[in-house]
């Protein structure tokens, strides 16, 4: 049975690919997630802006009370040198390369043109053999149009496919008005596979103390759903490799992920819920799930249920309550 | 050779080459020479290596004492070892500097002269210190500019090895070792140069080892020892021809020649000053402009002062001397002359006697200069020579103020000017926050490296550590600058804050034709009526040209915030036109990117785009031929002054001190208290305004405020009747308080410092709109007038009651007065909310002993000063003795008060008759525990009192009147006295701890409040015993690897000292508890309280949060160890805080001095962080075990 597949050009022995998350700040954890049958891994997201923020509040605070009072003109020894850019992502990603033998791919949130491009490069000296670009920008703003909106995203992705040669993905969120125009947009600009999709931080309202407070909840089973039907939407819609994340659980999630048009699907929620082996058990239980329905191989089963493939693609477009009706009649 | 210029201070330039030349570098800071040990801590951990290819030893110790105890030790085991220090600490090394002169070892030390604390202390330049010295045996040399102290450092060095005599380099503190001056810098080549192997090797091994053991430091008889002091004769002997020898060595090498004694002058001079340090610069820029002016004068400048070489001196002076006068920078009380004076006199006498003077006995006089940095202007100077032409000169004169008790100053015209026409001299006024003062010290260091101009910036601030003035003095040029003195006559005036024309008089140094730069968010067709009357005339009659950019706009948009450093930098560069605009532009970028270039390209390029915008927003305003303004300056004080204040406190504010006359001055270092109320600073653009409908009247705002300027009462509707306006006022809503109360609360919004932090700590949202609390931050200036007049309602409200005030709520503690109010502190300050907290509850009884440091700055820094009084006249009587002997000295407070309290008790029983054996009982037994307690026995002494002034006037002649006097100046002693012992961490962990040690074991009942920032705050953050492990503090750099000290932990262990850990933020009633349980013990009691701090780098607005995850994380447990509870068969301690909830890196990482670790060294970060947090967790631990302890009379705790 043949369980590879091939994700942004890259060979992979599965389809199974931890996606961006915390536990892969730590090298020991990447090599389990190898040991426990990772094809490749999304490493967390290096944030542009938590960098400049990052900047900006060391000088802040090393100089605003400087050169104020006589007796001390600064509180704070010089240093000769702060690590204060992308380093310690890059030497992670160094040191990921050299501890796992594993596709890395990195990922990145970029703030300014500058910086999308700038890290992009940096990230591919460093090794990474994939970037997921995680954009996201919440249309706050009232006077900007969707379609300027859209158009920063295509920009952005132009720019970094023009400034580096390894693959790249964009990790997408599922609010766009015309998901399957900007998925084509986006794949004309040099995406070379789309991830579906980003789940973000959510806020809460605190009560008790009425502020608003950031909330991360694991996602859920349940948010499967929204992925897969944009999943089997877009395959053979667009050209690009696709990748399926959010409330992968099991290797029937797996499956369906596959079917729907999937070339690798990601979990992480899972991953911190019950631990890096659970990915093994996941593996595990595809090849005996593909061993029992005879199938023989990833290749075989992917898009076997996208929209282009199944009977009555309309039940991908319907909106859910009307499938409910129907069921009535 | 050609040499690299450099534009560097005197402490870097002394570091540079003491670092380069030693081995071992023990230190510990003190102002103003801390920024040499610094350098060498920070050349060391940038792994920069000597003239050998090693990379020095720096070690910071817990005192001066300790430095150079450690220096005695390293130098007799062979280590080229050095130190710095200045003023008390020099003081505290003479111990060690008589035993290493008498072992004749090799060494220097780098002081930055600096005044020794008398009538007060003073942070500024003169040579008290160093003249206490001079007989220890340490060789002085003395350097009188940056150029000179590089130079003089080396020959220092070069000269102690060949003569074996330790020497002392000495320059003035802040004149020279704050002065960024274009220097050229010695290379490692020269240094190698000048030191001669073959004595380090000697020295090296002169060191005690066992493999060639020896002995020294014996104790010797009557039969030797006076032999023993006399060996030493022939090196002191040789030592000024060998140190002449290395000047001459040194020139060979270098080119600049020195000699013992620089004569500078007419070949023919008649009259001739002779002096030591800068002022001796300003001698020789006067003397080279009066020798044009055909004037017969000249100066010496004593280099070498010990070994003091007569022959050298006597062949320095021309034959033609007439007149000397002979400047000390010193004062010696009582003496027959300053120390000069009389090494001159005796010089030019012996020579006399032995017939060898080669020219008549001349007149000398002896004069007193500069003390505490007092300037030393050519006016001066030229006094001095004209006294001189007299035939009976002041024998022993002053000059530089009015002395007009023993009327010895010397008059002098002030307006008097040699300075170069070609040389530039710029002013420009800033805010500390406002990033001025760095900005003028890079463009001195662009136009001295990047012109042939000589060019100096001196820098001036104001002695508030909120709100801070600057003023920076440029000069550049292509003249030599001799000029050490401010700049009074300024072609180029820059105001970087529009607020600065609402008080001060900015252009009156201005010379005709000068340019004046202004900062104001007015536009070009507005900003001239904005003026007041006194700028517009300056500018009209001065012909001066006018600029302004509206920098905060610039600041906004590029996101520089407040920091408008680069862009008034800009604006100087384009207006002065020193470099082609471009090249400018271009040269200000360079510097940019060397002193941010580390920190991340972001903030270069934040610059590099204030930088582009500045120009643009540069505009050259058109000057009217006419004034038009009405404007008049603000009054510095405002309100009723009491007389000391109008004519002291005022004029001190006002800028002009120095014309305060001696005999206005408190002849004994004492001043009123209270007189930060007249200082009315405006310095908070925004300041809080309540909401009284939201308010839930927990008066927290009022607990946390550092400035005392929101205040709370409650009071009688009644009194409302005559309120301003716009005064609020509420019902009271605690209904224990009786129905008709109203509660108000107000703001001081000229006292106000907009920190902001009452507004983070309120805990009442607005319903409709929880961005809003009870308390909201809004513009300061429109609420000016109308708040002041609230204020002064507010103030006139009496206040309620104390006696039925119940002090251990921290609602109600909050209604007591404070008396500790509008200080000085930083704004935010951690410090500050708990000497507040003392000062309402102990403050009309408090005798208070302050160390040394932030809070003897914010304490007692004139002009005005916070400790103040209630309506009374009673309040917190203060005094700072020094910064290692606090505890000592309250202890002193104690001892005396008791004696005071035992003689009236044994007065009272000897007139027992007379005054009334129930009344005598009553006073003998009163209960003072609280204030219903002591109100009584006050009132009882009051009835004392008039009895014994009844016995006095219907008895006179009574054999028992002394008693009855006695009695009456003690008869107050009979009310409980409150000793308070307080200060930071320094000195009760560091410098202070043996005393402090002492004083806890002494069972004396005094209460000693450290104020814990975790660093020496006061001198600029460098590492104590308290700081905590992984943390960043100079001196620990590459983060602190030693855990703090358990200072809490080690009091315990005595088991009769009442201890509590505090924290404001995390709990502030058990903060309340803790401070009235100490006070109310019997014996002696330490309250450590955590004090959130400018050095922590952290928001000061929010930094109550700090607290709370400081506690929440378990590094600062909080407790309370009450002896009182033993006695009574209960365990003494009391955990308060639970345990950690939040992992170390969660409090720690919200504060820059952890979190900067993680960005220079991530690695010792990550190791550090993890030990730190077993730490904690261990420790907390043992802290859990220690609460569960079983009292005798108690159960056992689970």
């Amino acid at each position: 049975m043949d369980l590879s597949t091939t994700y942004l050009g890259l060979e992979l022995k599965n389809p199974l690919v931890p996606s961006s998350g915390p536990l892969q700040r730590e090298i020991s954890n990447l090599k389990a997630m190898e040991d426990a049958g990772a094809s490749a891994v999304v490493l967390w997201s290096l944030f542009e802006e938590q960098i400049t923020h990052e900047q900006l509040e060391l000088h802040h605070h090393t100089s605003v009370h400087a050169e104020s009072f006589a007796e001390a003109t600064n509180f704070f020894p010089e240093q000769s040198e702060y690590k204060v850019g992308p380093e310690e992502y890059l030497e992670h990603i160094r040191k990921a390369k050299e501890a796992v033998h594993i596709p890395i791919i990195a990922s990145l949130n970029g703030k300014s043109a500058g910086g999308w491009i700038d890290y992009a490069q940096k990230i591919e000296q460093a090794g990474a053999d994939a970037i997921e670009l995680n954009i996201y920008k919440l249309a706050t703003d009232s006077s900007k149009t969707s379609a300027e909106v859209e158009k920063d995203y295509i920009d952005i992705v132009k720019s970094v496919k023009a400034a580096v040669k390894i693959p790249l993905a964009v990790k997408l969120h599922p609010f766009f008005t015309s998901l399957t125009n900007i998925s084509k947009e986006l794949v004309d600009a040099g995406a070379d596979g789309l991830v579906l999709f980003n789940r973000f931080y959510q806020p809460d309202i605190d009560l008790e103390n009425l502020e608003v407070i950031p909330n991360v909840l694991l996602s859920t089973p349940m948010a499967m759903r929204l992925p897969l039907r944009w999943v089997a939407i877009l395959h053979g819609k667009v050209k690009a490799d696709l990748a399926a994340t959010s409330g992968i659980y099991t290797e029937k999630d797996v499956l369906k992920m596959l079917m729907a048009g999937a070339n690798v699907t990601m979990m992480m929620s899972s991953l911190l819920k019950f631990g890096i082996p659970h990915l093994a058990d996941v593996l595990g239980k595809l090849k005996f799930w593909m061993e029992v329905n005879e199938y023989e191989s990833v290749e075989q089963m992917r898009g076997s249920m996208s929209y282009q493939n199944v009977a009555d693609p309309s039940q991908f477009e319907r909106a859910n309550y009307m499938k409910v009706l129907n069921s009535y009649r | 050779m050609e040499r690299k210029k450099v534009t560097i201070d005197g402490n870097e330039a002394a570091g540079y080459v003491a670092y380069h030349t030693n081995e071992v570098c023990a230190i510990y800071p003190i102002t103003p020479s801390s920024p040499m040990g610094e350098w060498s801590d920070q050349w060391a951990s940038e792994q920069k290596k000597n003239i050998w290819g090693t990379i020095p030893l720096v070690s910071e110790l817990q005192s001066e004492g300790g430095a150079s105890g450690s220096v005695h030790g390293a130098l007799q085991t062979g280590a080229l070892t050095t130190t710095f220090t200045a003023s008390q600490g020099l003081l505290l090394m003479i111990p060690n500097m008589y035993k290493i002169a008498g072992e004749l070892t090799s060494t220097v030390f780098h002081v930055t002269a600096r005044s020794i604390a008398a009538q007060a202390l003073s942070i500024f330049g003169d040579h008290s210190d160093v003249m206490a010295t001079r007989q220890t045996g340490f060789a002085m040399i003395c350097s009188n500019s940056v150029q000179e102290v590089m130079d003089f450092a080396l020959i220092a060095q070069a000269a102690t090895l060949e003569s074996r005599i330790p020497f002392l380099h000495f320059f003035d503190g802040f004149r020279t070792s704050h002065e960024v001056m274009k220097i050229e810098q010695l290379t490692v080549e020269d240094m190698r140069a000048m030191i001669d192997d073959e004595l380090v090797l000697a020295h090296r091994k002169r060191g005690l080892t066992p493999d060639a053991p020896v002995m020294r430091g014996t104790a010797q008889n009557p039969d030797v020892y006076f032999q023993g002091r006399e060996t030493v004769n022939k090196f002191y002997e040789v030592c000024p021809y060998i140190v002449q020898k290395q000047m001459d060595k040194f020139a060979g090498i270098v080119g600049r020649q020195y000699h013992l004694f620089d004569y500078v002058g007419a070949p023919d001079a008649e009259r001739i000053i002779i002096l030591m340090g800068s002022g001796a610069e300003a001698v020789d820029e006067t003397v080279q402009y009066l020798i044009n002016k055909e004037e017969k004068v000249g100066v010496v400048k004593v280099r070498l002062y010990r070994p003091f070489s007569i022959e050298h001196f006597i062949n320095a002076l021309p034959k033609t001397t007439k007149s000397i006068a002979v400047l000390d920078r010193t004062k010696e009380p009582g003496s027959s002359g300053d120390p000069l004076y009389l090494d001159i006199v005796n010089a030019i006498s012996e020579q006399f006697n032995d017939g060898v003077l080669p020219f008549a006995y001349p007149k000398i006089i002896g004069g007193r200069y500069g003390l505490s940095s007092k300037e030393f202007t050519p006016g001066m100077i030229k006094a001095i020579y004209d006294e001189m032409k007299k035939e009976t000169p002041k024998r022993h004169f002053i000059i530089g103020i009015n002395e007009d008790v023993m009327h010895t100053s010397l008059e002098y015209d002030a307006a008097f000017t040699v300075e170069a026409s070609q040389t530039f001299k710029g002013k420009f006024y800033g805010l500390g926050a406002d990033g001025t003062v760095g900005a003028n010290k890079n463009s001195i260091k662009i136009i001295g490296e990047g012109t042939d101009n000589f060019a100096q910036g001196y820098f001036v601030y104001d002695s508030k550590k909120s709100g801070s003035t600057t003023t920076s003095h440029l000069r550049f040029g292509p003249k030599e600058l001799k000029s050490t003195y401010l700049i009074d006559k300024a072609n180029f005036i820059a105001s970087h804050q529009q607020t600065f024309l609402e008080k001060m008089d900015l252009l009156k140094d201005a010379i005709p034709g000068a340019t004046f730069l202004l900062n104001t968010q007015e536009p070009i067709d507005k900003v001239w009526d904005t003026l007041p009357e006194k700028i517009q005339r300056d500018l009209v009659d001065k012909k001066m040209k006018f600029f302004i950019i509206d920098a905060y706009k610039v600041a906004n948009e590029t996101g520089m915030g407040a920091r408008i450093n680069t862009i008034m930098q800009t604006c100087f560069f384009a207006i002065s036109n020193i470099f082609p605009k471009e090249e400018a532009i271009a040269l200000i970028k360079n510097s940019v990117k060397k002193t941010y270039g580390a920190k991340g390209e972001k903030i270069v390029e934040m610059n590099f785009n204030a930088i582009d915008q500045t120009l643009a927003n540069l505009h050259e305003v058109k000057v009217p031929a006419t004034v038009t303004s009405k404007i008049q300056f603000m009054p510095y004080v405002s309100g009723n002054v009491p007389e000391f204040v109008r004519d002291v406190t005022a004029v001190m504010i006002a800028g002009e001190g120095d014309s305060i006359p001696v005999s206005k001055m408190p002849v004994d270092g004492t001043y009123p208290t209270g007189t930060s109320k007249f200082e009315k600073r405006n310095i908070a653009l925004e300041v809080p305004v309540w909401d009284a409908d939201v308010c839930i009247q927990c008066n927290k705002c009022v607990i946390v405020c550092p400035h005392a300027t929101i205040r709370a009462k409650i009071y009688d509707e009644a009194l409302l009747a005559n309120k301003p306006e716009t005064f609020k006022a509420v019902k009271f809503k605690a209904k224990d308080f009786g129905d008709n109360l109203m509660y108000s609360l107000q703001v001081a919004v000229e006292d106000c410092t907009g920190c902001g932090i009452c507004i983070d700590v309120c805990p009442a949202k607005n319903k409709k709109e929880v961005r809003l609390k009870a308390i909201n931050m809004a513009e300061q200036l429109p609420l000016r007038e109308t708040e002041r007049a609230n204020w002064d309602f507010f103030e006139s409200l009496p206040l309620y009651d104390r006696k039925k005030l119940n002090p251990a709520q921290v609602k109600d503690s909050q209604f007591l007065e404070p008396l500790f109010e509008f200080s000085g502190a930083c704004s935010g300050c951690g410090e500050t909310p708990y000497v507040k907290l003392v000062s309402q509850l102990f403050g009309d009884r408090a005798v208070i002993a302050n160390a040394t440091g932030c809070s003897s700055i914010y304490g007692g820094n004139l002009p005005t000063t916070p400790w103040s009084k209630n309506a009374d006249g009673r309040g917190p009587a203060w005094s700072n003795s020094l910064f290692e002997d606090n505890a000592e000295f309250g202890f002193g407070f104690r001892l005396a008060i008791d004696k005071h309290n035992e003689q009236a008790k044994e007065y009272l029983q000897k007139l027992s008759a007379e005054v009334g054996g129930e009344l005598v009982e009553e006073l003998m037994n009163a209960v003072q525990n609280d204030e219903v307690g002591i109100y009584d026995q006050r009132g009882r002494v009051e009835t004392l009192k008039q009895k014994l002034n009844d016995y006095k006037a219907t008895n006179p002649g009574s054999p028992k009147a002394s008693e009855v006097e006695h009695l009456l100046s003690l008869a107050d002693y009979l009310v409980k006295k409150s000793v308070w012992i307080m200060g930071g961490d320094g000195w009760a962990y560091d410098i202070g701890y043996g005393g402090l040690d002492h004083v806890l074991a002494s069972g004396a009942n005094v209460n000693i409040l450290v104020l814990d920032t975790e660093v020496y705050s006061n001198t600029g953050g460098q590492a104590s015993k308290s700081t905590p492990m992984a943390a960043v503090a100079k001196f620990a750099a590459s983060g602190k690897k030693m855990g703090k000290k358990d200072l809490g932990l080690i009091a315990m262990s005595y088991g009769n000292v009442y201890v509590a850990k505090i924290a404001m933020g995390a709990n502030d009633a058990q903060t309340v508890r803790a401070v009235l349980e100490a006070e109310a013990y019997e014996g002696p009691s330490l309250i450590i309280a955590y004090s959130h701090c400018i050095a922590h780098g952290i928001n000061m607005g929010t930094a109550m949060k700090n607290q709370k995850a400081a506690v929440d994380s378990g590094h600062w447990p909080l407790f309370r160890y009450n002896p009182a509870l033993s006695l009574e068969g209960k365990n003494p301690f009391k955990l308060e805080s639970k345990a950690p909830k939040i992992p170390l890196k969660d409090y720690a990482y919200m504060e820059t001095r952890y979190k900067m670790l993680t960005k220079s060294h991530p690695h010792e970060a990550e190791i550090l962080m993890t030990h730190a947090q077993e730490v904690v967790k261990n420790r907390f631990h043992y802290y859990e075990q220690l609460a569960a302890l079983k009292g005798d009379n108690e159960e056992v705790k689970e």
